[in-house]
């Protein structure tokens, strides 16, 4: 099925972003394109066969990524706030949330 | 001076010919002089960098009996999107234009603590997504050995700082290629690890089961130097392995004789360039008279990869780009009047094109209804690519193949096609889907005097293997050549 300007409205939508027609006239045809050149995957039977699901190797997964569930020094408020671009008293402020 | 490696230089600072203060002057002379031809650094650190330089050296004076740290006073430069206290990290973003992390990567720390001296931040296509540099918010990087041409991305400032004789190793990142591409089109050394062989604690995501920091160097030794230096388990990064680093300086000496070398022949057709085939393929000769043996593999689904890569890369770049929002860091739009308002403007406002439609495209294949159709068939058919290479490699001990398809193209060729910029990946993105490290060495020339690459891949934990044959390609066939825009010209 092919990708119309108002599927390409929608998925913005959802991504949090904000587009302009001109964006949504130009991405339509390419993101259209590249979703027709990734269905070649069609082509493959892949019923019988495990999905990976993710990077790591045998030795990766075997590799002990826990640590005791004791309190470490973190980054700390100042630090933490200190590249915001609205901070206000230990806080990161925001627009209205509700409206 | 004719050589700045890493290699070089420690024989002159250790014979007291130079001074890690000069070193890094030089480098930063030379950064801040072709930064104007070339763009390859967001941001050079001479104030940072002398005051390191100076400290080794009275380091070095106090201590004159005790050997110094193994890249003392050796002048590195790290791609923007790893994170250097008191550096800025931008990831080539208007997004993060400005920001300043809290906390230092952790290879790059081990760099520091070596002795390395950090002097600039590199230019690369924003959020590392491109294959050209043409993707970052603060203009593309020009390719030294042709201005008019790309440098490949998306470490594509890096890959011009060290083909240009300006430091001789600099760290950068790859998803599908974006260290081994642009070392091929600048005619250097280039390696990504095993997944889980370096940290990535300090390098921003894009997409979790596929990104790894890389190396560039002038040379193969320099690449396995700063490679014994930060591989390794980070507690900070649980997907870092707990496997052993050998020393992969001391392994260069061993040589090919021995080796099988795979050559997966039906990768060698349609859409490759011609110089490049006849560059790459008198690349493995080179190695059957070094005594390797030549062994014809298989990788049947090779093929697949790039539409594998783009619906893994995109849909994961969708979910680990969702915390630029405008709150915690970064660039925030003004004047909106509600929180998800903030969001949609900060977000349009901050990106550019490409990472809009990655990650729109990444969220369109995660949607409901379709998640099934493309996520999950892309991770099957992914488990096919891995299970291609296992197959392989009993066969053989590393696969050669070109590291892309054809040498630099101009800046501007292909930028409004993302389909045919994708294909660039093509020989390098199976790696990623794999876990499997490989490395990009120069070959040769083309016929109009650009670089092309070599690329070899090898099972998991095989750097090692990878660094010795390249070394022994790199000693029989030297690049006898300079870019026309270098530090020494």
């Amino acid at each position: 099925m092919p990708i119309t300007e108002s599927d390409i409205e929608k998925i913005a939508q959802l991504a949090h972003l904000e587009i302009t027609d001109e964006e949504r006239r130009a991405f339509t045809p390419q993101i259209a394109e590249i979703v027709a050149y990734v269905e070649q995957l069609n082509e493959l039977d892949t019923s019988s066969i495990e999905a990976s699901t993710g990077g790591l190797t045998p030795e990766g997964e075997r590799t002990h990524a826990t640590r005791e569930d004791v309190v470490q020094p973190s980054l700390g408020q100042e630090l933490a706030l200190e590249q915001a671009p609205d901070a206000a008293s230990g806080h990161f402020r925001v627009p209205k949330v509700l409206s | 001076m004719t050589s700045n490696n890493i290699e070089a230089l420690r024989t002159r600072l250790a014979g007291g010919e130079t001074t890690a203060r000069a070193t890094a002057e030089a480098a930063l002379d030379a950064a801040e002089r072709l930064n104007e031809t070339l763009n390859a650094f967001l941001q050079i650190d001479r104030e940072g960098a002398l005051k390191r330089a100076v400290e080794i050296d009275a380091a070095a004076s106090d201590k004159s009996d005790t050997e110094p740290p193994e890249l003392s006073g050796i002048p590195i430069a790290i791609k923007d999107n790893i994170c250097v206290r008191g550096l800025q990290t931008s990831c080539g973003s208007r997004i993060l234009g400005g920001y300043h992390p809290p906390y230092t990567a952790t290879v790059v720390e081990r760099l520091q603590r070596a002795g390395a001296v950090i002097i600039g931040k590199t230019n690369c296509d924003e959020f590392a997504m491109g294959s050209s540099n043409e993707n970052s918010a603060y203009g593309p990087v020009r390719n030294p050995w042709d201005t008019a041409r790309v440098p490949g991305g998306s470490s594509g400032g890096s890959a011009a700082a060290v083909a240009a004789g300006i430091v001789p190793a600099a760290l950068g990142s790859e998803t599908g290629g974006s260290v081994r591409q642009p070392a091929a089109l600048c005619g250097i050394v280039g390696l990504k690890p095993t997944y889980g062989r370096f940290s990535r604690y300090g390098l921003v995501a894009f997409a979790s089961s596929l990104d790894n920091i890389g190396v560039f160097g002038q040379t193969v030794k320099d690449v396995a130097a700063v490679t014994r230096v930060i591989a390794g388990r980070d507690p900070r990064d649980s997907t870092s392995a707990d496997v052993s680093v050998p020393d992969y300086v001391a392994e260069l000496a061993h040589g090919v004789k021995g080796a099988r070398i795979g050559v997966p022949r039906s990768l060698f057709g349609e859409g490759l360039d011609e110089g490049v085939r006849e560059s790459v393929e008198a690349a493995i000769e080179t190695y059957r008279e070094l005594g390797a043996e030549i062994v014809d593999v298989e990788l049947p689904h090779a093929k697949y990869c790039i539409a594998v890569y783009y619906i893994i890369a995109t849909a994961e770049a969708s979910s680990n780009l969702a915390r630029f929002d405008g709150v915690r860091y970064g660039f925030r739009a003004e004047e909106a009047n509600t929180l998800r308002e903030m969001y949609r403007r900060t977000r349009d406002e901050g990106f550019g094109p490409e990472v809009k439609r990655r990650i729109m495209l990444g969220t369109y294949v995660l949607s409901s209804g379709y998640y099934e159709a493309y996520y999950r068939r892309a991770q099957q058919v992914r488990s096919l690519i891995r299970r291609d290479f296992h197959q392989a490699f009993e066969r053989c001990d590393v696969i050669a193949t070109p590291t892309t398809p054809t040498p630099p193209f101009l800046i501007g060729e292909k930028v409004d096609d993302p389909l045919a910029m994708y294909l660039n990946d093509i020989y390098t993105c199976t790696a990623n889907l794999a876990g499997i490290p490989g490395i990009a060495i120069p070959s040769g020339l083309s016929a109009d005097g650009l670089p092309i690459g070599l690329q070899l891949m090898g099972p998991h934990w095989s750097e090692a293997a990878l660094l010795r044959l390249a070394h022994a390609y790199e000693q029989a066939r030297p690049l006898n050549a300079r870019p026309r825009v270098h530090a020494f010209a």
